[in-house]
């Protein structure tokens, strides 16, 4: 079976906030889900599958189900896989509309990470690594670091190559009203910036920002008689990244099985790809994924990335054309849901004009979760314009 | 970064330089962290395909075998990776600068573990280094290494 074409992504929504202290989590999917909702022309009422992730409040899905009144499910979905869960949750909902399972699915991510911080030292003490990591002090930051040292040392990246990273995120969220940072920085700001964990820089990180965002994922028959745009899922991967009892291996992540497998699925090259949303946690994590997806030589990221490659819209391969998790918004430290919408709204023809690729026919979202090179998932989604 | 006084191999010896919590230790681990007290460091291999596995489990996720033995380790390794944490969290929040790192055993396997007594200038991926132990105070210490 392929989800092939077989469900359309009908409605998009980007919390506008970056700082909430006023709400609570839950009410925060309901906004987002309302958003998500009215972009698609549908109701809470028409929703008959819910996903959500470890950010939802309560038990699984079932919270935040009697939270939003979604009395007339049929389909429910808590895969966690970190920041790249919603990216995992639109292939899922398209496997199980392509089933026929249901036909209206709604995918919510909302946190409040600024403005209601729980400590982040909160790593599961129960998992069976955890008493050989955690009492040597990994933090997140710290995990990506490790990842960038190594890959330094085997390919000669450099922290100019990763600085340049984040430079093309900050051109292009300038054009962003609702971006954490929109002010545009050189590659000397980056290696000028704080060091938190050597080799990387304050610049090297996502924002830290309250938010979320919502995705509606429908049945072809649905999406033809909604009044927007929407646009197909063509074709999903997903994989793990674990050492299994062998030598962990820092340099690479499991975008090398979870882009093949949604290239195949979506019958595309790379050539095709108009438009590309990377997990951009760190400037790491986007240099390693697009060597990974195989948009240039592995070890050769760095070079590709300095040469302007990122910059939209006439890159090689214009990315993250809203600033990313870099500069504009990375909702409870996970932006799979973010880079999904992002997409959305290139194929939409709806990114910010002066960063619009011109005829956006096919783009690629890309999720990446948990600690990069050590535990991680990968899943690679790739989508096409309601015409393609 | 401050630099710890150095320690002898052998015994665990007390930290100034770094905080050491307790792991949490259940009844697949508990040989491994009662060994730490003594000064060694163990690994798991397996009985049925000889592979050492990482991090020690009684289960061989190589070749899915239920039978494996304790063996300890030389102590000795070189570095695969690391960092100069400036921003440490739980534990370690407000910590000084300190080192985390990836050591490569010699006997194969990739752990976590910091690096101690060593100004960050004098670090290099691949650079030989030896354990020390580092006592929780838990009845457990921590394998941690200095270079060699």
């Amino acid at each position: 079976m392929t989800i092939r074409g077989k469900a359309h992504i009908a409605g998009a929504f980007e919390h506008p906030d970056r700082k909430i202290p006023d709400k609570s989590t839950a009410q925060v999917h309901a906004e987002v889900a309302l958003g998500a909702l009215a972009d698609a022309g549908l109701a809470l009422s028409d929703v008959d599958a819910y996903f959500c992730a470890a950010d939802a409040p309560g038990f699984g899905p079932i919270s935040m189900a009697d939270y939003l009144g979604l009395t007339n499910l049929r389909y429910l979905d808590s895969t966690e896989t970190g920041g790249s869960s919603y990216v995992a949750h639109v292939g899922h909902a398209a496997a199980a509309i392509a089933e026929g399972k249901c036909q209206i699915a709604l995918i919510t991510l909302a946190g409040l990470p600024r403005s209601q911080p729980v400590p982040r030292s909160g790593a599961n003490i129960l998992a069976p690594e955890a008493a050989f990591e955690q009492p040597f002090g990994p933090t997140t930051v710290s995990m990506y670091a490790l990842a960038a040292r190594r890959h330094m040392h085997e390919y000669g990246t450099t922290s100019a190559q990763l600085a340049a990273i984040k430079v093309a995120a900050s051109q292009h969220a300038q054009y962003n009203q609702n971006a954490m940072l929109r002010t545009p920085v050189s590659v000397q700001e980056v290696l000028d910036s704080p060091m938190i964990s050597d080799p990387l820089h304050r610049l090297d990180c996502c924002v830290i920002s309250d938010g979320g965002g919502a995705l509606v994922v429908v049945a072809p028959e649905v999406a033809r008689d909604l009044p927007r745009q929407t646009v197909k899922v063509l074709g999903h991967g997903e994989s793990p990244k674990i050492a299994a009892g062998r030598r962990i291996d820092l340099t690479y992540t499991g975008a090398v099985w979870s882009g093949p497998r949604a290239f195949e699925e979506a019958g595309v090259a790379h050539d095709d790809i108009d438009y590309a949303s990377i997990y951009d946690s760190f400037t790491i994590t986007v240099l390693q994924t697009i060597e990974d997806l195989g948009f240039c030589e592995k070890g050769k990221g760095g070079a590709f990335v300095a040469d302007g490659a990122l910059l939209a819209p006439h890159g090689r391969l214009p990315f993250n054309t809203d600033g990313g998790g870099l500069c504009n918004n990375h909702p409870v430290n996970r932006g799979g849901m973010t880079k999904v919408i992002e997409a959305v709204r290139q194929l939409r023809g709806e990114a910010n004009a002066p960063v619009q690729v011109p005829d956006c026919e096919i783009a690629l979202a890309h999720g990446n979760g948990g600690s990069l090179g050590t535990r991680s998932a990968a899943v690679t989604l790739i989508l096409g314009r309601e015409d393609a | 970064m401050t630099v710890p006084a150095p320690s002898q191999p052998g015994q665990p010896q007390p930290t100034q330089s770094l905080p050491a919590p307790a792991p949490p230790v259940n009844p697949e681990t508990r040989e491994f962290w009662a060994a730490t007290a003594r000064g060694q460091l163990l690994l798991k291999r397996c009985l049925d395909c000889d592979s050492v596995i990482w991090y020690p489990r009684a289960f061989c996720p190589e070749c899915s075998g239920m039978r494996t033995e304790w063996f300890e380790a030389s102590g000795r390794g070189r570095i695969y990776s690391y960092t100069v944490n400036h921003r440490g969290e739980g534990a370690y929040q407000g910590q000084a600068p300190f080192v985390l790192a990836y050591v490569e055993l010699d006997e194969g396997p990739r752990m976590m573990t910091n690096i101690v007594g060593a100004e960050p200038a004098d670090l290099s991926v691949g650079a030989p280094v030896t354990v020390i132990f580092h006592d929780t105070g838990d009845g457990t210490a921590l394998p941690r290494f200095q270079l060699s």
